[in-house]
């Protein structure tokens, strides 16, 4: 019969201490996630009116709404969108159905690892000397979209490699052992089987581009502007850097306004991540194969 | 037609392949052409890295970097003290010990806390925090090493757990099974198998993290007090390198000199996060070789 040594009861209380450490630490993380978003609804909540969603700021920022600030930002996030998902897809899409295992294909990785690390206020920098004054955007939404679209660039390419990954190689075989080129296969089986997979991608882009401040702040974000834009030419208010300038710059805001920004915000941000999160479940239960 | 079709294809895509390394190097191309003409010319690299005088807008200018980058990197240091043990404690509850849902629910929470914009979490140093730190230790500033550390760890966690995560995840389960068969608890499985045989990928997810705090703009501007301070305590407020950048280009000109010394304190980040990178994808890379 089995009995428990001492020093097997020993080393059982230690995995139990290590598990509840652990835990704790993992709990440590999380918690404060909820305790904001608690925060931010308790305070801002209050702030939050039709009028508040649909009016443009008054009295110097001091009352009003946020309507030119979300306008922007949906304006920058569909510029970020219509520059960066067709060169994302594209460099996902060669680097899992074209590229063999070379310098240029580790390079490529190194560069996406690359982009994605760069500071944001770098990409700034790179905007305003590249777009704003080199290619003469002057600040534009035009300006600050692309800027974003480059800082993006690698979620959307990640997520799309990692979905065309995810297509089995024998639906690829099957394809061209019928005499379909390279191309056809991929139009007509890997990309209609990974669809999904990249819209995920792209939405948690949406997540990212919507929440960034320090790459718009000179490339064309405004503090204020009594009119909605009209075109890619023109400059705009966005939700974060309003949520900036109200918290740093602005003075005698009431607090619960800026509460209210915050909250929008987040309120968007976390909306979209959850979509993509919920979108990726449904989609494992999904699965064919 | 089919076979022109396929060309241009093929063509197309690898051009969006190597746009990845177009726009590095882009960055790196204007970012150095914007700064140049001042590097080369009124940049005295001796004080640059040895002056504390950060004044680019007096009469007699001086562009002493130090204390940002002091700044910079005590900020990021306290970010790691919390960020590196909770991490990787994180990763290893994730990996080893969680189950089913459990696991799931604290993966989404982690991706949660990842989503959190910066500006949102300067936003967070500034109206929670701040007011919290003043009170808890009775200090006349809330806005210091120690509010931007706290809120740097808990954005640089996320990258870090995940990676660590995916590098545990990465051992073989055939190890841990033939450690289980000889009797060990799964903490001797974790402490003698699993961290040994993950520990260049949980080396290169801290490395990663260091980059993602190093780099952080919004949440260091607004919560660390902006003040030019070489640091002797988690409660002074110091200044960091991003920060200064964004606090200032607007005031700037085009082409003068204190436009060009920002675009020289964007070269130093660029470079910087670039070797912390590159060594993260060495070391990662050692691992597979073996």
């Amino acid at each position: 019969m089995f009995t428990a040594t001492r020093l097997n009861r020993r080393s059982y209380r230690t995995q139990s201490l290590a598990k509840a450490v652990f835990f704790l630490m993992t709990v440590a993380l999380v918690i404060p996630v909820l305790i904001i978003v608690g925060t931010l609804v308790v305070k801002g909540g209050p702030a939050i009116s039709w009028e508040f969603l649909f009016t443009a700021p008054r009295d110097n920022m001091t009352a009003g709404g946020i309507l030119p600030a979300l306008v922007g930002t949906i304006w920058l996030v569909v510029v970020a969108l219509l520059a960066s998902v067709p060169v994302g897809v594209a460099a996902a899409l060669y680097l899992s159905e074209y590229a063999p295992d070379n310098l240029l294909t580790r390079t490529i990785n190194l560069a996406i690892i690359n982009l994605a690390g760069v500071p944001s206020i770098v990409h700034a920098l790179f905007g305003v000397g590249a777009f704003v004054y080199f290619f003469n955007m002057q600040q534009s939404i035009l300006a600050a979209g692309l800027t974003l679209a480059i800082m993006t660039l690698p979620v959307v390419i990640v997520a799309t490699r990692e979905s065309l990954q995810a297509v089995p190689h024998a639906f690829r075989e099957a394809c061209w052992n019928m005499g379909a080129t390279r191309w056809q296969t991929i139009r007509k089986v890997v990309l209609p089987n990974s669809i999904s997979g990249i819209l995920t991608g792209v939405i948690l882009e949406v997540s990212r581009t919507a929440g960034e401040t320090a790459p718009i702040m000179f490339t064309g974000a405004a503090a204020f502007l009594a009119f909605l834009p009209e075109s890619v030419f023109d400059q705009t208010m966005a939700m974060s850097y309003h949520l900036y300038y109200t918290a740093t710059q602005a003075t005698d805001v009431p607090e619960q306004l800026t509460f209210g920004v915050a909250l929008v915000l987040i309120a968007i941000v976390l909306a979209m991540n959850a979509t993509s999160i919920g979108f990726r479940v449904y989609l494992r239960g999904l699965k064919k194969w | 037609m089919a076979w022109y079709v396929d060309r241009a294809a093929r063509i197309l895509v690898f051009i969006g392949g190597i746009s990845a390394i177009v726009f590095i190097v882009g960055i790196f191309v204007f970012v150095t052409k914007e700064g140049l003409d001042f590097v080369i010319g009124p940049l005295n690299l001796g004080e640059f890295f040895t002056s504390i005088a950060w004044r680019p807008t007096s009469n007699n200018p001086t562009y002493g970097a130090l204390a940002l980058i002091v700044g910079t990197a005590s900020v990021t240091g306290f970010a790691m003290l919390l960020s590196v043990p909770l991490s990787l404690g994180a990763a290893l509850f994730i990996a080893e010990f969680a189950t089913g849902k459990t696991r799931e629910t604290l993966k989404i929470l982690v991706e949660m806390l990842a989503a959190i914009p910066s500006v949102v979490w300067g936003f967070v140093g500034m109206s929670i925090m701040n007011p919290l730190i003043i009170q808890i230790f009775d200090v006349p500033v809330g806005l210091t090493v120690l509010n931007a550390g706290l809120i740097l760890g808990l954005m640089a966690a996320p990258i870090m757990t995940t990676i660590a995560e995916d590098a545990l995840k990465a051992v073989p389960d055939t190890y841990r099974e033939a450690a289980e068969a000889l009797g060990a608890t799964r903490w001797e499985v974790i402490v003698k198998v699993v961290i040994p045989a993950s520990k260049n990928g949980l080396l290169a997810a801290v490395l990663l993290g260091v980059g993602r705090g190093f780099g952080e703009t919004m949440a260091v501007l607004m919560a660390s007090g902006h003040a030019i301070n070489l640091p002797t305590s988690p409660f002074d407020s110091v200044r960091a390198l991003t920060a200064t950048i964004a606090a200032e280009l607007g005031d700037t000109v085009q082409g003068g000199n204190h436009y060009g010394s920002l675009f020289a304190l964007g070269i130093l980040l660029f470079v910087v996060t670039f070797v912390i990178n590159l060594t993260a994808d060495i070391v990662v890379r050692g691992i597979r070789k073996k």
